[in-house]
């Protein structure tokens, strides 16, 4: 379920480091759209998104979140934002449900409502039995389960994932890929960065692919497929062919 | 490849690995190397000053000695071998639990032993290397003041630095087999935090028992000392002989330390691999928490309750504060004392517990600030950042005040003044160590508290000498007030210069 809305609106975000790393990007997503943005190593997208979720300054440009100025009032926007790195951060000396107590701190939840929506988030995830474990012995998959039930307890209506699924298991992807749709169906907007082009594929709503820090395509598989004159061609190929033209460009 | 070239080898990597840490340990991992090896170099010049005003007199001891000066020649020889067994207690422990390449090392073709006898001779090389660097400018002057026979110093921090590391091995090897591996992690780093301190403290305790002073030397320099201290050709004395220049002395310490490092490579290099295929094979504590209703409170209240959890449950830290509360030990016997006997030495309680008091609120604050393992959740948390900050401020606050109130109250009881200064001394110097670690803070995680000095020379320096500096300040308030207004203005400048040095000016 899609509508017209914008959940972001980012426009000619500019991030240089030795070299430009984002070049004056434009960028919407819908609200209540799943959006998958991909890219070659280094095209920029982890850039974008740190600068979305308020975690790295921008040189130049504007970030809009339902509305919000994410630039100007990062305090407000980040109460209806989570953000999931691929590197899952979380504690090591905390319990699951000690680490979901404290995000539902920083966020101000009622803890009444906090505690059930945190059990069942990590009961969802298969976590139940490591509850009162500290994370400390987690696998990594474990760790980013816990990391992205710490995004979700707080209920944001935008949720930005770098690369969640890496580390983790069929099962626990399955998990993943199952909550965040079912967000979708919720209303929420979900932004998330893959190499997995498979599941782009099969659960983006809308695809954009990013290269040296620019947007060089944007749409539905079909409609990605239709601007790239075939239509019984393979995600895969089409990004590879779209990256290739833009590397033979520059 | 033979197994002498395979060792050969694998000696050259080791090495090779163990100069570069050494290196950025050393240059703060920055690239300007030169320059840093070049204020080293300026650095040590400059510590040839305090080791003047600290051995300079006893440049002139030759042996034989009077039973207590060889007994403090002893007991410094003694203390600097505890300081290497806890250092190569932690470089052990970090052999087994942090070295990346364990498991490339454990699948490879190569003969386990041969590489862990090397990977334990570079430790010992490692500790010996710190501590030759170290005892330069002592030995440098006692050697200027004194005649080139100082110069077999060298030799016995070469025996001491092997002697050290090959205990360490025993101790830690010991414990794994003891209390298995996941405790020995935690038990070890306690046990080198209490062997560095516990000697000099030991020392104190007696001072302050039977002298009434904090001077370590008070008891080694007492006639009870010199009564009950064995012949003079007794084994103990052999490494103060050897300091003053006995050849044939230093030759057979190098000599035993080779030995005792021998033996214990060839007793466990090759159970090295057992030990760590077993930390291996519990990579972690599996910790049950309690379960317990979610608590109500505010952003930074969850802030706080987070950062007093970790606190708590922090290895590195619990022994770190350990240590910092051993050194309380002695003053707070000082003041049970000064209750019976109204000892005016009471006063040098004030300056120990100022200078703990910024060593400790410097080791918080950056685990607190710097130290934080989900920057990003944080981050991107919705309150602003100074509110983050001044919550991790408000934990070091807390932490130092439930540490230090209970020994100024005491003190309260003996002297209303003094307590009132120490209490403003302690503030003081908590607010700059934190400050200071605001103004050089580096997103880092909290696994590296270890490396933590590495990170900023400045900031290490600057939170060194304002400690000091507070310390001072308020053991003057106390005796020389007009002094105590000129102390406190250079520690003022101290603290200033490492704000216009900071990267967060402003």
């Amino acid at each position: 379920m899609t509508s017209e809305l914008s959940a972001l609106a980012v426009r000619g975000l500019t991030k240089r480091f030795d070299r430009p790393a984002v070049d004056a990007l434009d960028l919407t997503v819908r609200v209540g759209e799943f959006y998958a943005l991909l890219g070659p190593n280094g095209a920029g997208k982890t850039t974008t998104l740190r600068m979305v979720a308020g975690l790295l300054r921008p040189d130049a440009g504007t970030v809009s979140i339902l509305g919000i100025d994410a630039l100007s009032d990062p305090v407000v926007a980040k109460q209806i934002m989570a953000w999931v790195s691929d590197e899952p951060m979380i504690y090591d000396k905390l319990t699951p449900l000690e680490y979901l107590e404290f995000v539902a701190g920083l966020w101000g939840i009622d803890p009444r409502q906090s505690e059930t929506s945190a059990r069942d988030l990590l009961i969802s995830l298969g976590l139940e039995a490591h509850l009162n474990e500290r994370c400390e012995g987690f696998s990594k998959g474990m760790r980013q389960k816990v990391a992205l039930a710490g995004a979700l307890v707080h209920d944001p209506r935008l949720i930005i994932l770098d690369e969640p699924l890496t580390g983790l298991d069929a099962l626990s992807a399955r998990h993943v890929k199952g909550l965040l749709q079912q967000r979708v169906r919720a209303g929420c907007t979900v932004i998330m960065t893959t190499h997995i082009l498979e599941v782009a594929e099969r659960m983006a709503d809308r695809i954009g692919v990013i290269a040296a820090g620019r947007l060089i395509a944007e749409g539905t598989l079909a409609e990605l497929r239709q601007q790239n004159g075939r239509n019984d061609t393979s995600l895969e190929d089409m990004f590879i062919a779209l990256v290739d033209t833009e590397a033979a460009a520059a | 490849m033979s197994s002498a070239a395979h060792i050969g080898w694998f000696a050259r990597h080791e090495f090779r690995l163990a100069w570069r840490e050494w290196l950025a340990m050393m240059t703060g991992g920055r690239r300007r190397r030169n320059r840093a090896v070049i204020g080293l170099i300026v650095f040590a010049a400059i510590l040839h000053l305090p080791a003047y005003a600290v051995v300079g007199r006893f440049a002139e001891l030759q042996f034989p000695l009077d039973p207590s000066a060889l007994i403090v020649l002893s007991g410094t020889i003694f203390l600097s071998w505890a300081l290497m067994l806890s250092q190569a207690i932690e470089s052990v422990t970090r052999v087994f639990y942090a070295r990346a390449d364990l498991d490339l090392i454990m699948s490879s073709p190569a003969k386990l032993t041969n590489i862990f006898s090397v990977r334990i001779a570079a430790i010992a090389l490692t500790v010996s290397s710190m501590a030759l660097l170290l005892s330069v400018p002592f030995i440098d002057v006692l050697a200027y003041l004194g005649g080139a026979h100082w110069l077999a110093g060298f030799g016995v921090v070469i025996a001491i630095g092997l002697s050290a590391t090959a205990t360490a091995i025993a101790v830690t090897v010991w414990l794994f087999r003891l209390i298995g591996p996941s405790r020995t992690r935690l038990v070890a780093q306690i046990v080198s935090a209490i062997i560095g301190a516990g000697f000099v403290i030991a020392l104190q305790v007696v001072a302050v028992l039977s002298y009434g002073t904090l001077s370590r030397f008070a008891f080694l320099s007492s006639d009870t000392a010199a009564r009950i201290a064995p012949g003079p050709d007794n084994i103990v004395w052999w490494p103060a002989r050897a300091a003053l220049g006995d050849v044939g002395m230093t030759m057979l310490l190098i000599a035993g330390g080779l030995v005792m490092l021998g033996v214990v490579m060839a007793v466990f290099a090759p159970r090295f691999a057992d030990t760590v295929a077993s930390v291996a094979a519990n990579p972690a504590v599996t910790t049950r928490g309690r379960s317990r209703s979610f608590r109500v409170g505010s952003r930074q209240h969850a802030l706080r309750r987070k950062e007093f959890l970790l606190l708590r449950r922090d290895p590195w830290l619990l022994s770190q504060s350990l240590m910092q509360m051993l050194y309380l030990v002695p003053p707070a016997l000082m003041l049970w004392r000064s209750f019976s006997d109204s000892s005016t030495a009471i006063i040098l309680i004030t300056p120990v517990v100022v200078m703990a008091a910024g060593q400790l609120a410097g080791g918080l604050a950056w685990l607190t600030i710097s130290g934080e393992d989900a920057h990003d959740l944080v981050a991107t948390a919705p309150l602003p950042p100074s509110r983050v900050t001044r919550a991790k401020i408000e934990v070091v606050l807390i932490a130092i005040a439930a540490v230090f109130a209970p020994m100024i109250i005491a003190l309260a009881f003996a002297s209303l003044a003094q307590a009132a200064v120490t209490t403003t001394a302690v503030i003081i110097a908590t607010a700059s160590a934190a400050a200071i670690q605001l103004w050089f803070r580096a997103q880092a995680k909290r696994s590296q508290f270890r490396r933590r000095q590495t990170s900023s020379r400045v900031a290490t320096f600057a939170e060194a000498f304002c400690s000091i500096g507070w310390a001072a300040t308020a053991a003057l308030a106390l005796t020389i007030p007009l002094a105590a207004i000129v102390s406190g203005i250079l520690t003022l400048i101290t603290l200033a210069t490492a704000w216009k040095l900071s990267p967060r000016r402003g």
